[in-house]
């Protein structure tokens, strides 16, 4: 306890430290095709995205299914080779590092999966599931990784009884909790939450963002909230970051984002937000076509085909990221002009 | 000691829970009908096997040619006796000794070979291409031709007849092995493993490999009555088994010379080895409905 009083006392006194900074990242997967499996194209996940995480903040990552928020996620934790670019981790370049290198890190930096029953082994108590991370990164004895997992187990709402259950046991909330239990066992600084609470009830997901906040403060983790429900990144993060086709569109904190979003792109993810007022006196952008194809993406700004007030410019030439106020990015020709 | 307590009764629920799964698959495949009289037979060959000294009267190698040529039910030797005045009794059931060791032989070895190899073909792509190429290649030679060619290098003897089975036995298992590995390699839990840090060969062999055993199982059943019958008919071949030795292929082959004047020399062993083969058949077939591969999703 001593420790966390401690970070968090030193968390007031200074000013944010970067945790994990990305520097054109790209991830382009190949598209191989004929008898000798050549590489015909790229399939353009990530392009592109520079950011800094803070420590001790939550980043909400959002946008359409297909925008590489989730390649983002694999590609930091290093689950998959970056095309280009750079990934520093407490000042230390981490992409490229050999297996051995990385464990250090790999104890830093964690990651809850979608969904919790996939991403558990189905023929694996999670009591042992949980012993094995303890197992991989430290020289427990048998007796004090079961304590220690007793100890984990209870920290995440569950129970002792639990430990010898199988995943298909529980219900969705427990598993998620599981997840969680087993990203948090190392203490990291840093767990990316990837669709985290979007396989479960809207009730459970309540609970599960309760539990991710009460760790937040008690551990001061940063977390990288890859979600599609702009509901819930309103209520759990600190900054959002808009992606759209593997660009990063729109990096704001929560409050400037939602109340004076720059890009059409964000507008109109804002404006598809259910609301629960009747006869609410509010315009719903409609935007026209399909996702393109990021193999083929669109010249110029990604976002033209489908932009409202896209013009020459647009199609011509990619708009840069650029801080038009403090905090505040976006990559729009036409920041923060009002959609008609 | 207040800790005690609830430790205590972990302990039992583990002890129970751990049938659970093994339990549900037992029930099925003993509502499977066919299974359960291939169960009873291999359970009958496994005694056999074990009690043969104290089930048998004669040694079933020591000639006696005073009684050759016995027809069945005679006086003692309730199957009668060979042209060399050998019990057929004991030697059918010194046989399903012979038969069980050198089956379990081939497909264990065949199982191990076949499994590094779909393991490391199946998450490896490098690998992949080069390792399903060797396997094609075995694949291309005739089972029996491959197997006499193995014992023509290694020399006739039951530990090579069980080498040369269980190389036979390798390319189909690392198929199925490798099959399997390419669809679990791409699930979440792999991924997570991955995350979390976990070396490749701890996610092989305690995540992929405990979620392969299935099929692993089933291929294991069925090649058993594929290693009996192989067994039997190099043996018979000549190419196995060494008389004395009482082997069933090693017995028919000796018993056609006699087929008109004592036919049971030649078809007591036939139907040992028949109902063997079927027995290990049936069950792996009844195995293979019972272990739903998504027993655990319900």
């Amino acid at each position: 306890m001593a420790v966390v009083a401690e970070k968090q006392t030193s968390k007031e006194l200074t000013e944010p430290k970067v945790l994990l900074e990305l520097k054109g990242v790209k991830k382009y997967f190949p598209i191989k095709g004929g008898i000798l499996q050549r590489k015909q194209g790229d399939v353009k996940a990530v392009e592109n995205v520079s950011l800094q995480l803070f420590e001790g903040e939550s980043l909400g990552v959002v946008g359409e299914s297909g925008c590489g928020k989730s390649t983002l996620g694999r590609a930091i934790l290093g689950l998959e080779e970056l095309t280009e670019g750079k990934v520093y981790f407490q000042d230390a370049e981490i992409q490229d590092l050999k297996r051995k290198e990385k464990l250090k890190f790999v104890k830093q930096m964690q990651m809850i999966f979608q969904d919790p029953f996939a991403s558990l082994n189905p023929r694996q108590r999670i009591g042992h599931a949980l012993e094995e991370v303890f197992t991989m990164h430290t020289d427990l004895s048998a007796k004090e990784k079961r304590s220690a997992v007793l100890d984990l187990l209870e920290e995440v709402g569950l129970k002792e009884e639990h430990f010898d259950k199988y995943p298909h046991e529980f219900s969705g909330g427990q598993r998620q909790r599981i997840g969680i239990a087993r990203a948090i066992a190392l203490h990291p600084s840093f767990v990316i939450c990837d669709e985290a609470v979007s396989a479960l009830d809207v009730s459970v997901q309540a609970q599960v963002l309760k539990l991710l906040k009460t760790l937040q403060q008690k551990y001061n983790l940063s977390y990288l909230f890859i979600s599609h429900d702009l509901g819930v990144v309103r209520y759990f993060c600190d900054r959002v970051l808009v992606m759209y086709l593997g660009n990063t569109v729109e990096l704001a904190t929560v409050k400037d984002l939602f109340e004076n979003p720059m890009h059409p792109y964000t507008q109109a993810l804002l404006s598809a937000i259910p609301r629960p007022t009747v006869n609410a006196n509010r315009k719903r952008i409609r935007l026209q076509g399909d996702l393109p194809n990021p193999a083929n993406p669109p010249s110029g700004c990604p976002f033209h085909t489908r932009c409202p007030i896209a013009t020459d410019i647009c199609r011509a030439e990619k708009p840069a990221w650029v801080e038009y106020s403090p905090k505040h990015y976006a990559a729009c020709h036409f920041a923060g002009q009002p959609l008609t | 000691m207040a800790e005690a307590v609830p430790a205590l009764g972990a302990k039992i629920k583990r002890a129970k829970k751990k049938e659970s799964s093994f339990l549900v698959t037992t029930k099925r495949l003993l509502k499977n009908k066919l299974a359960v009289v291939g169960l009873v037979i291999i359970a009958i060959q496994i005694a056999l096997a074990i009690f043969a000294p104290l089930l048998t009267f004669h040694d079933p190698v020591k000639q006696n040619l005073k009684i050759s040529e016995l027809p069945m039910f005679s006086d003692g030797h309730w199957l009668g006796t060979d042209n060399y005045g050998r019990d057929v009794w004991s030697r059918v059931v010194f046989g399903a000794r012979i038969s069980l060791i050198v089956g379990i032989i081939a497909v264990s070895l065949g199982l191990f070979g076949g499994i590094i190899l779909g393991l490391l073909g199946g998450y490896y792509q490098k690998l992949d291409g080069v390792i399903m190429r060797i396997v094609d290649l075995l694949f291309s030679f005739p089972g029996i031709l491959l197997a006499m060619l193995i014992i023509a290098i290694l020399g006739t003897s039951l530990v090579n007849v069980a080498i040369a089975i269980s190389i036979w036995s390798i390319p189909s298992c690392a198929r199925i092995v490798r099959g399997s590995v390419l669809s679990i390699k791409e699930k979440e839990y792999i991924m997570a493993m991955k995350s979390l840090g976990a070396s490749d060969l701890r996610i092989m062999v305690k995540h992929i490999l405990p979620n392969a055993t299935a099929p692993i199982i089933v291929f294991a059943t069925m090649r058993m009555a594929t290693a009996i019958l192989s067994t039997a008919s190099l043996s018979y071949l000549g190419l196995g088994a060494q008389p004395p030795t009482p082997e069933w292929g090693a017995m028919i082959s000796q018993g056609q010379a006699f087929m008109w004047t004592s036919p049971h020399l030649t078809i007591i062993p036939g139907i040992a080895i028949m109902l063997t083969v079927f027995a290990f058949n049936v069950v792996g077939d009844g195995l293979r409905d019972a272990i739903d591969p998504n027993m655990d999703i319900q």
